[in-house]
């Protein structure tokens, strides 16, 4: 299934009408020991670039925003006992959310996994 | 002053920036200067400052010494501890205090024998030696001593690893200071810190720095520590940090340092702010510094609004995730009948109120070392 990427440093994936929200291996090393994490309620109305949760590390709290519009379907409870599994597994069992896609042409905006290397690689 | 009204000043460099980046420190803007956050991460750095020992680099604090006729009696003027009764060779925590009391810096000041020598926070430096040459009489001698780097180094095996470079370490107890050489450079020691930790601070000549922190790297108990596990190692230990839990509103009866304010100097109540610090330390003052234990795992930090029912009663000052406690903790100021440990007030984060306690610091025993041998 195709994996999308934001400059905020969030990935998406997209399967069918839904999508699955987290933030990426260069976010989690950029962020450190991460101890908390707020994922929003199933339900929640996300607009493209809004605020969609809060992760927070042992030095400061951080935005997540959402990559696309639409609704969340599924909010990662794992998180909530065992937060570092965003720095153990980012791109996996550490993911955020799901969603429905509001928009899909949306995705097209977004950078693929070789855009986005580029990307972090120029930072 | 507004923001755009400052000059922008150019981010400077420490004498160890390039051991810093060759060590894998990630360098972030810190009072002025490029800085270590972090190396291999803050909680695995805070932890190991905790069991063995960690290096740091504190060379943005301001060194100054001063020296002529009479210079405790003229420091005294401006701080409110008994610097007069300090022998050669012992240091003391300290304040420097503005006309009305509140607190302008926190600092260490050493009676190193021909001289007294004073550490203050790398933040406020230029303002600190500013106050102090316009305070002081124009016969005592104010150097800032620029070319000399400070290192700390913390934790349980601190005296073990130093003492193999420097033998004398071993010697000193808590709040003690003692000259000595390594490599033929002269360098000062004092058993001394900001981390709860036993533990050294050295100053030593800025291109003698490098050499001495490969030399304390080497040693299989010692590891570079960045500034992220510095602020959480002081927050554990309760030490308050300037420019966040204390600043020129606060004074030190308020901020819960009375114990800096020495016994002599209450008698004869002549040091800056001596009514309203004095008048706060008899009476209790109408807000207090306290710590703070976080129910759940919601950090609470700095700038988080503190409530007891509907009512806001204070201000969180500083606070985060404490490894060694394993929970978030905070330090902050409530009015004096909740300064009470027990109280339960509330924290405001992102809206959502989260359950906090007072509780007495600091939230990890201290480990001070105050006596040698055993």
């Amino acid at each position: 299934m195709p994996r999308y990427f934001t400059e905020e440093h969030e990935w998406i994936d997209v399967d069918g009408d839904v999508a699955t929200v987290g933030i990426t291996d260069f976010a989690q090393g950029q962020l450190g020991d991460i101890v908390f994490v707020e994922v929003p309620d199933t339900g929640a109305e996300l607009t493209q670039g809004g605020d969609a949760a809060v992760v927070e590390s042992v030095k400061a709290a951080s935005d997540v925003y959402a990559p696309v519009d639409g609704t969340v379907t599924e909010g990662n409870g794992q998180l909530e006992e065992d937060p570092a599994l965003v720095n153990s597994d980012p791109e996996g069992e550490g993911w955020f959310f799901r969603m429905t896609l509001g928009d899909k042409s949306q995705l097209d905006g977004l950078m693929d996994a070789a855009a986005y290397k580029a990307f972090c690689d120029a930072l | 002053m507004r923001e755009d009204d400052e000059v922008p000043i150019e981010t400077a460099a420490l004498p160890l920036d390039a051991w810093h980046r060759a060590n894998g420190g990630r360098m972030v803007e810190f009072a002025g200067y490029w800085m270590p956050i972090q190396y291999e991460g803050i909680m695995a750095e805070h932890l190991w400052t905790r069991e063995s020992a960690g290096l740091f680099d504190v060379s943005h604090m301001g060194q100054l010494s001063l020296s002529g006729d009479k210079v405790a009696e003229a420091l005294e003027t401006l701080v409110p501890g008994d610097i007069s009764a300090l022998k050669p060779g012992r240091m003391r925590y300290s304040l420097l205090l503005g006309d009305d009391g509140g607190i302008l810096d926190d600092l260490m000041i050493t009676n190193e024998g021909d001289q007294y020598g004073i550490v203050v926070n790398g933040a406020v430096k230029w303002e600190d030696i500013g106050h102090l040459r316009e305070n002081l009489p124009d016969d005592i001698t104010l150097n800032h001593n620029e070319d000399y780097g400070l290192l700390a180094l913390q934790g349980p095996k601190a005296v073990d690893a130093l003492a193999r470079l420097v033998p004398e370490a071993a010697n000193l107890v808590f709040m003690q200071a003692a000259r000595a050489s390594w490599n033929g450079h002269a360098i000062a020691l004092s058993r001394s810190g900001y981390t709860g930790e036993d533990g050294f601070e050295i100053s030593a000549p800025n291109e003698a720095l490098e050499a001495f922190a490969d030399a304390l790297c080497a040693m299989e108990e010692v590891k570079p520590i960045g500034l992220g596990a510095r602020d959480s190692l002081r927050l554990e230990a309760g030490l308050p940090l300037y420019g966040h839990d204390l600043n020129p509103a606060i004074d030190p009866a308020e901020a819960d340092l009375g114990f800096a304010v020495s016994k002599r100097r209450r008698e004869e109540e002549n040091f800056p702010g001596a009514a309203r610090i004095l008048g706060h330390l008899e009476d209790g003052p109408p807000r207090k510094r306290v710590g703070l234990l976080v129910d759940g795992k919601l950090p609470v930090r700095e700038g988080a609004k503190l409530f007891d029912g509907e009512d806001e009663i204070g201000v969180v000052t500083s606070g985060g995730f404490a490894p060694s406690v394993g929970a978030p903790i905070a330090m902050g100021y409530v009015p004096r009948d909740h300064a009470v440990p027990g109280t339960a007030i509330a924290a405001e984060v992102r809206g959502k109120l989260v359950h906090c306690t007072v509780t007495a610091m600091p939230f990890v025993p201290h480990r001070y070392v105050r006596k040698t041998g055993g």
